[in-house]
């Protein structure tokens, strides 16, 4: 159990080490990016803008046309929104392979509020020609998505929270492919599919639901951009029912991409994410379960999609 | 190049973009104008850039951050050979590789521009890569006035400061009118050498308009300084062209057939006093 961003900074540090063309850039978030480290030890690979992240996307783009890996990390609320149009011109438009890496996204700030909040980042750069987009779900896929970054010769959106989150992969033993999506569990019953940091409470859902006589199919879809539309047709096809979950507007996210997908053999979908509201004051845990986005809250939906008699239901919930 | 033939090379660039706007219906026509003399005496004189070797990662970089002004570079890539005139003639044609902004599928063109206030950063940014890497290369951004409204053009400032960045060229078409009129009724800039001399850049002046008095800037810069450059290069919005001169309605703009043939007359009788002296 590790956080994202410290698994994201601690591969690239040791891979800076070996490549002095990989540049980290910041804006006075060092810190909250977990930084310091590869800031002390490679002072002439880390660049410090200063709170400034149009500067700072703009000078990503510009080391990156003269041949540097870049990695452009800061809080994903102000690279999404103030530097949107760097984001779009200077790197997707102009095709400069810069990483941005967006921490603290979604609610992972919690109470500070919808300042610091990133709930459309999916939505909107997923509409950007050239941009790629992904949010690993745990600390081992995020080191193998770092390592697969450094050459990768697009530009790229990487979103992860701030908290450690619980192993989805409990081994090396799997791939974290650009644009496929991995199968955690198999079911037939219905499909959850989650995206970063839904998907262990999409695989703790489909582990209670079990317990219950219920086979979801459980998906990681955390590559958003390209995505495995191949993977999303199967699910439907094959258990006729999907839920998605994802820690952003239920408008133009994970659940857009799905039932975009699923526009010519549609099925039913329900989209589990943040509604069009400011959202409540609360820790990141607080306002995934006000939500329904934790493991109970994709349970209750699941149980009733598949018709699972309310009896029953109650039942289960006193035991 | 000396500078007579800059100036002859500057004019025929000039009767070339009346051309091109003329035929493709469009173009930032005042702007064009006003800093065709600065492109033809950076990609003539000052840039080393090899039209037989454009990826060559030792070569001076340029960003139009004026991005609207392409048809000006457009112009200049051609006079350099670097962007072919059966290429050219397609602007403003249904799928041309040409458009209204520079981007990167053009020859010669280092980055999309044209949101304004992007230049600056990208241009830090390259000139921090060739600190890391050791190498000699300068990096030139040509901004306008009335771009100096954008923000972000002030983090670029900061930032080029604080990395000492003296192979960093920075350029303002000063031409003083801006879509909407007259820069200082819009949002004023009269203290802008004051400005970026407080930024901490090294900040010169210079009469845009007077091929020599560019060469004789563009040569006293000294890229091993510790503080990035600021050429301001006091220019005429519609320069060459009579009519279009110091007016605000010629920031795009197309001339009507008996405004293109005055316009040509104009510049014709320059390309010759020119070729004549030379």
């Amino acid at each position: 159990m590790i956080a994202c961003r410290k698994s994201f900074t601690d591969t690239l540090l040791a891979l800076a080490r070996e490549d002095k063309d990989i540049v980290a850039v910041t804006t006075d978030a060092r810190g909250s990016v977990t930084l310091g480290d590869f800031a002390k030890e490679l002072p002439g690979q880390f660049v410090e803008c200063g709170i400034a992240e149009q500067d700072a996307v703009g000078i990503s783009a510009g080391l990156a046309h003269s041949g540097k890996k870049v990695f452009c990390c800061g809080p994903a609320c102000f690279y999404v929104a103030r530097s949107l149009e760097q984001v779009k011109v200077d790197l997707a438009y102009s095709r400069n392979p810069v990483t941005i890496l967006g921490v603290s996204g979604g609610v992972a700030y919690g109470a500070l509020g919808a300042t610091h909040h990133s709930l459309h980042d999916i939505a909107v750069l997923r509409a950007f020609p050239g941009m790629n987009v992904v949010l690993p779900p745990d600390g081992r896929a995020t080191e193998k998505l770092v390592k697969f970054l450094v050459d990768f010769p697009e530009p790229c959106y990487v979103r992860v929270g701030r908290a450690a989150v619980p192993d989805v992969y409990e081994n090396d033993d799997f791939t974290f492919e650009i644009g496929k999506a991995n199968l955690l569990m198999d079911g037939s019953d219905l499909t959850i599919i989650g995206a970063g940091e839904t998907v262990c409470h999409a695989l703790q859902a489909g582990k209670a639901l079990k317990e219950k006589g219920i086979c979801a199919r459980v998906l990681d879809l955390s590559w958003i951009k390209p995505f495995d539309k191949e993977a999303v047709l199967k699910a439907a096809r094959e258990t006729g029912r999907i839920i998605t979950v994802e820690e952003h507007s239920r408008f133009g996210g994970l659940g857009a991409l799905v039932t975009e997908a699923l526009s010519e053999a549609p099925v039913p979908v329900r989209i589990l994410g943040i509604p069009d509201e400011d959202v409540i004051h609360g820790t990141s845990p607080e306002i995934f379960h006000y939500y329904g986005l934790d493991a109970d809250g994709i349970v209750r939906q699941a149980l009733d999609f598949v018709g699972y008699s309310t009896r029953v239901f109650e039942a289960v919930a006193q035991k | 190049m000396n500078t007579s033939q800059l100036k002859l090379t500057s004019e025929r660039s000039r009767r070339r973009l009346m051309e091109i706007i003329c035929s493709a219906k469009a173009g930032h026509t005042g702007g064009d104008l006003s800093c065709l003399n600065v492109l033809t005496a950076l990609y003539f004189h000052t840039l080393h850039v090899d039209k037989d070797n454009l990826d060559n990662p030792d070569r001076d970089r340029f960003i139009l951050s004026k991005g609207h002004c392409v048809e000006a570079l457009f112009v200049t890539l051609e006079a350099k050979g670097i962007l072919d005139k059966a290429v050219l003639d397609t602007l403003g044609q249904f799928g041309s590789p040409l458009g209204g902004h520079p981007t990167v599928n053009v020859p010669g063109i280092e980055v999309n521009s044209g949101a304004l206030g992007h230049g600056l950063s990208i241009g830090v940014g390259m000139a921090l890569a060739a600190r890391m890497d050791g190498k000699a290369y300068r990096t030139f951004v040509l901004m306008g006035d009335g771009e100096q409204g954008e923000g972000s053009i002030y983090e670029a400032a900061m930032a080029g400061r604080q990395y000492k960045l003296g192979n960093l060229v920075a350029i303002i078409d000063r031409n003083h009118l801006q879509i909407s009129g007259n820069t200082e009724d819009v949002m004023g800039i009269d203290d802008i050498v004051a400005k970026w001399t407080a930024f901490g850049w090294d900040v010169v002046e210079m009469d845009g308009d007077d091929m020599d008095d560019i060469v004789r800037t563009l040569d006293g810069i000294d890229f091993r300084a510790e503080k990035p450059h600021l050429i301001v290069s006091h220019t005429t919005k519609g320069k060459g062209v009579s009519f279009m001169e110091n007016v605000a309605k010629w920031h795009h703009g197309v001339p009507t057939p008996e405004q293109y043939a005055q316009a040509l007359e104009e510049i014709d009788a320059r390309i010759k006093e020119w070729e004549e002296a030379l």
